[in-house]
């Protein structure tokens, strides 16, 4: 019996898509330009604004979270790697990161008591 | 494959049959990726509680009018410019980072000790911004526990009466201490780790390994703790 481990065509083609030099670059822009992005919402479309039009806050907050969630893909999936592991090690770690979501719809739903009970 | 072998020796070919990683990375790396979500876990309760408080508050500093400073340049009028610096920094730091990755799998030594020495510098810019940071806000009244005088911090906030602004001061000092603080506190591990991998790159420890996957470990850290800052960064000085 052999202890090797045996390597498939489709584990060689795996190893083969990794980060380049331009990929990491192209990652880079990504995240310049959705930070640039919320920079543009943070201190133009909410505070000044577009000919008498402004972005309300509660327009604006879901937009950062969105961002901020594309940019944690980026930052995971390519800096990190994680988009070129195995199925099952991605899975070990986003599937565990989902219970997060739970606290936090626990939490604000518990919040939103609390502001009853502060007045 | 040979169709000669025996039965038992085919399933022990599939991923789980045991023998070998099913996730097929280093035991190390597995590990850190590990104690990374565990460190997720610690940061999003610390997230989520401060956006728990938020939410049920009557009245929250806002911060445009808070991180309206570059210390000793601009002390008002400059809202989020001096994080934007901070956040640039950090990415970039993030991508001499995989740069430093992508040397190590060529087995290039000494473009792996330059972006190492680039990710270190990176880092502490981004601490020493941090420490600037720290003593604008201490500077104005705010610290673990104490907040402004209600004539200077009414100036902070675009609402609420006097009583909620102390009250509220007060949970937004502390929860921005602690938690950029412990962010900060992950940096600052974060440069110490580097600094020492880098000593190790240097003396060549990895070059007789024949790999530079400590390099890719600690790569992972700097990451998260990138990460982390992303998320600090929209909940504390966008929301």
């Amino acid at each position: 019996m052999s202890s090797e481990p045996i390597h498939t065509d489709m584990e060689h083609a795996e190893e083969h898509d990794t980060m380049t030099k331009k990929r990491i670059w192209n990652v880079f822009y990504i995240l310049l330009a959705i930070t640039t992005v919320e920079f543009i919402i943070a201190l133009y479309l909410v505070p000044i604004g577009i000919g008498g039009w402004h972005m309300l806050y509660s327009t604006a907050n879901p937009i950062y979270i969105v961002l901020t969630l594309a940019k944690a893909f980026f930052i995971v999936g390519y800096f990190m790697h994680l988009k070129f592991e195995k199925t099952s090690l991605v899975f070990a770690i986003i599937v565990p990161v989902l219970f997060i979501i739970g606290l936090i719809l626990v939490l604000t739903n518990e919040s939103h008591h609390w502001i009853d009970l502060r007045m | 494959m040979s169709t000669t072998v025996s039965q038992i020796d085919e399933v022990k070919t599939t991923p789980w049959a045991g023998g070998r990683s099913p996730f097929s990375v280093e035991y190390g790396k597995l590990m850190m990726w590990f104690f990374l979500l565990s460190d997720a876990f610690t940061f999003s309760t610390l997230l989520i509680s401060y956006g728990a408080l938020r939410f049920s508050s009557s009245a929250w500093p806002a911060p445009d009018l808070v991180f309206q400073s570059v210390p000793g340049m601009i002390e008002h009028g400059a809202p989020l410019v001096f994080v934007g610096m901070m956040t640039f920094i950090l990415i970039m730091s993030s991508v001499t980072m995989v740069l430093a990755v992508e040397a190590g799998h060529r087995n290039a030594k000494k473009e792996v000790v330059w972006w190492m020495i680039g990710t270190i510098i990176g880092g502490l810019m981004f601490l020493g911004c941090q420490a600037l940071e720290w003593n604008h806000l201490h500077s104005e009244g705010f610290w673990w526990g104490s907040i402004p005088d209600h004539t200077e911090l009414a100036t902070l906030y675009r609402s609420g009466t006097a009583a909620a602004q102390a009250t509220y001061g007060h949970q937004f000092a502390n929860l921005f201490f602690t938690i950029t603080g412990f962010h900060g506190f992950h940096v600052f591990s974060g440069v110490i780790i580097n600094i020492i991998i880098t000593i190790n790159v240097l003396v060549g420890t990895y070059e007789k390994r024949g790999s530079y996957l400590m390099v890719e470990k600690v790569g992972l850290y700097w990451h998260f703790v990138d990460l982390v800052w992303v998320f600090v960064f929209t909940f504390f000085y966008l929301v």
